[in-house]
């Protein structure tokens, strides 16, 4: 059942709509637990709309494997999914820094806590994002310190390759998984992939994960398939690789490739002159989890993120 | 001698970009000895009021200095422009990532390019006295002139009020304030202001001479240069938090009837709405308090819930 969260009216004949798709277990005696899948917080965030649509497609296929309440949101920041702009059209504001949001604020404060209500109670949410439009990211749950204890035992069913404890920077505050973590929601954000794109390779990977979450919690009695361990890093084991020089980025190696100290990851290059600019040489062992796409590049660019203080075969690549 | 003076001009920080000039943020410096004054241009690239502003301070400083009206032992430094990579495509936020300089404040010089950016101008004005920003709000709209400044526990009220403009407003920092500089500049206990005059992207030249005088009558009363200027207001302090926002009940096209700085009684009509099919008026927006008119919104199209005004409650001429 396709529901409204919150319904504002905009200058030109159209309203801004959050909807949610509630999807009910057929014996009404297990409707007292629920899972909430939300996504399209960024605007260019498409990743999640994959996972949505798996989600809901196998849940309608077999209702009669259902447990609990499932809702699936797959547009928080409509205007921005629709535009493909990261932030909120015309505000120019990040939404994940609105939340928890304010029933008497302007009109993106007031969906924000809308969408705040209507998620509290959940046993759990998922908050699916992708990467950015820059770099490429593989499937990984972040989790802040903050809420690490709580969170660890959920984030590992996710099917994911990696967790990351991630330092709670101040900002994180007003991300919508911080505002339902404070709230008593366990939160988990997914990242995958890459901004304005689709890898359903990925998405499936994150659609059994949410399967095996929901079998855990007693949501789903189907059948999931094996899942796999997370790598779990800390802010400590992972190595940013960035920019010295601006000019075009090209990449020597493959996303998702484990390589070794002192293997190529890439060069800048002046295309002018055919230049390089800046060799970008791996200075430990481990597997590049994030990796540059968009080629551009001033200095300070992040290039790569390389899990150290891995083995190879932890990987199986 | 009397009249000619070379004034220096220096490099406060430069980056190479693949196929665009290099960008060099220049600060022009008056006066020789103690870090007395930094003020600070456009960090945002729609910021034109700011850039005109303090074009418009260089070239009356340049006078002073040639008249050596600059107190001995003081140096002021004037920052112009920032962000003028983005200005020049008609971006308010960086070009390539659409991050916002002003929410990358103190910077990380082994981060990302704006963080980079950020921290070599922070590590050239974190010294100085007192800092003085030309800054603008995310909402679209006019303001009365006034000087604007966080709540660190750090801010001094009484200072901001010998700029001599009609309003001090002191603002409670969210999560996502703490990275910006008036925040920053507060914790390496620098008497930070920001100044807000009553434009943005267009040019007013009322209001930019208002923000010229403000900042040379409060460089005198400081004690940095000597100028006689007229005294100006005795500022009224306000919390952000007392100010009563007045929303747009609906979306339409907005027809302001007041201005900012007017004296509005409870019940008088500040706005109508007009229905953008059918040219009726659907919304009369009334003040609901006595008060002075703080912001308005400016734009023509509203939606509803947005701010249309802020009003300063039960405060009269």
């Amino acid at each position: 059942m396709i529901e409204t969260i919150a319904e504002i009216e905009l200058a030109v004949g159209e309203k801004i709509v959050v909807k949610r798709n509630r999807i009910l277990p057929q014996n009404k005696e297990d409707e007292t637990k629920r899972i909430a899948i939300v996504s399209g917080i960024h605007g260019d965030e498409l990743e999640g709309q994959y996972v949505c649509y798996e989600v809901a497609r196998r849940l309608t296929e077999h209702p009669e494997l259902l447990h609990g309440i499932v809702d699936i949101y797959p547009a928080l920041n409509p205007l921005g999914l629709e535009s493909a702009k990261r932030s909120v059209p015309k505000l120019e504001m990040d939404m994940n820094r609105m939340f928890p949001g304010n029933k008497n604020g302007n009109m993106m404060e007031r969906i924000a806590a809308s969408i705040v209500d209507s998620i509290a109670g959940a046993d759990v949410c998922v908050d699916v994002h992708a990467s950015d439009t820059e770099v490429r990211e593989i499937p990984q749950v972040r989790v802040s310190e903050e809420f690490a204890d709580k969170m660890l035992p959920y984030a590992k069913l996710m099917n994911v390759d990696m967790i990351w404890m991630n330092a709670t920077a101040t900002v994180h505050e007003a991300t919508l998984a911080h505002s339902m973590n404070v709230l008593g929601v366990p939160t988990l954000v997914v990242e995958m992939g890459l901004g304005m794109r689709i890898n359903t390779k990925y998405g499936n990977q994150v659609t059994e994960g949410i399967f095996n979450l929901m079998k855990e919690l007693g949501i789903w009695s189907g059948k999931v398939k094996q899942t796999q361990f997370p790598v779990i890093s800390t802010d400590g084991e992972v190595e940013f690789i960035r920019a010295d020089h601006t000019g075009v980025f090209l990449p020597s190696i493959e996303h998702n490739h484990y390589v070794h100290r002192g293997d190529l990851i890439g060069r800048v290059v002046n295309t002018y002159t055919g230049q390089i600019k800046q060799e970008i040489i791996a200075k430990k062992d481990g597997l590049v989890f994030t990796l540059r796409e968009y080629p551009m590049v001033y200095e300070g660019a992040l290039l790569a993120r390389i899990l150290t203080d891995i083995e190879s075969s932890e990987r199986g690549n | 001698m009397k009249g000619e003076i070379d004034v220096i001009i220096k490099d406060i920080y430069t980056m190479k970009a693949p196929f665009r000039e290099e960008m060099i943020v220049k600060g022009y410096s008056f006066g020789k000895g103690d870090k007395a004054a930094c003020i600070l241009g456009p960090v945002r690239g729609n910021e034109v009021q700011q850039l005109y502003i303090c074009s418009q301070l260089v070239r009356a400083l340049k006078e002073l200095e040639a008249n050596s009206c600059i107190s001995s032992g003081k140096e002021i430094l004037v920052i112009p422009v920032i962000n003028n990579y983005s200005m020049n495509v008609g971006k308010r936020f960086w070009g390539e990532d659409n991050s916002d300089i002003n929410r990358m404040f103190p910077g990380n010089k082994d981060g990302d390019t704006t963080a980079r950016i950020a921290d070599g101008i922070f590590e050239e004005i974190k010294d100085y006295s007192y800092g003085i920003q030309f800054t603008s709000f995310y909402m679209s709209g006019e303001f009365v002139p006034h000087v604007r400044m966080m709540e660190t526990g750090f801010q001094n009220a009484s200072l901001a009020n010998l700029f001599g403009l009609p309003y001090v407003l002191v603002r409670k920092p969210m999560p996502i304030d703490t990275k910006t500089l008036n925040y920053n500049w507060q914790g390496e206990m620098t008497a930070a202001f920001s100044i807000y005059t009553n434009q943005t992207a267009q040019i007013d030249e009322v209001s930019a001479r208002q923000a010229v005088a403000a900042v040379l009558r409060f460089l005198t009363r400081m004690g940095v240069i000597r100028y006689e200027s007229h005294s100006g207001y005795i500022s009224h302090v306000i919390a952000e938090g007392d100010l009563s926002n007045v929303p747009a009940a609906t979306g339409g096209i907005f027809r302001s009837l007041v201005k900012v700085g007017e004296d509005v009684r409870y019940g008088m009509a500040l706005a109508e709405i007009v229905d953008p099919y059918e040219g009726s008026v659907k919304q009369v927006i009334t003040a609901p308090t006595d008060g002075i008119v703080f912001f308005s919104y400016t734009e023509p199209l509203i939606g509803q819930y947005d701010i249309a005004y802020q009003l300063i409650h039960r405060l009269h001429e």
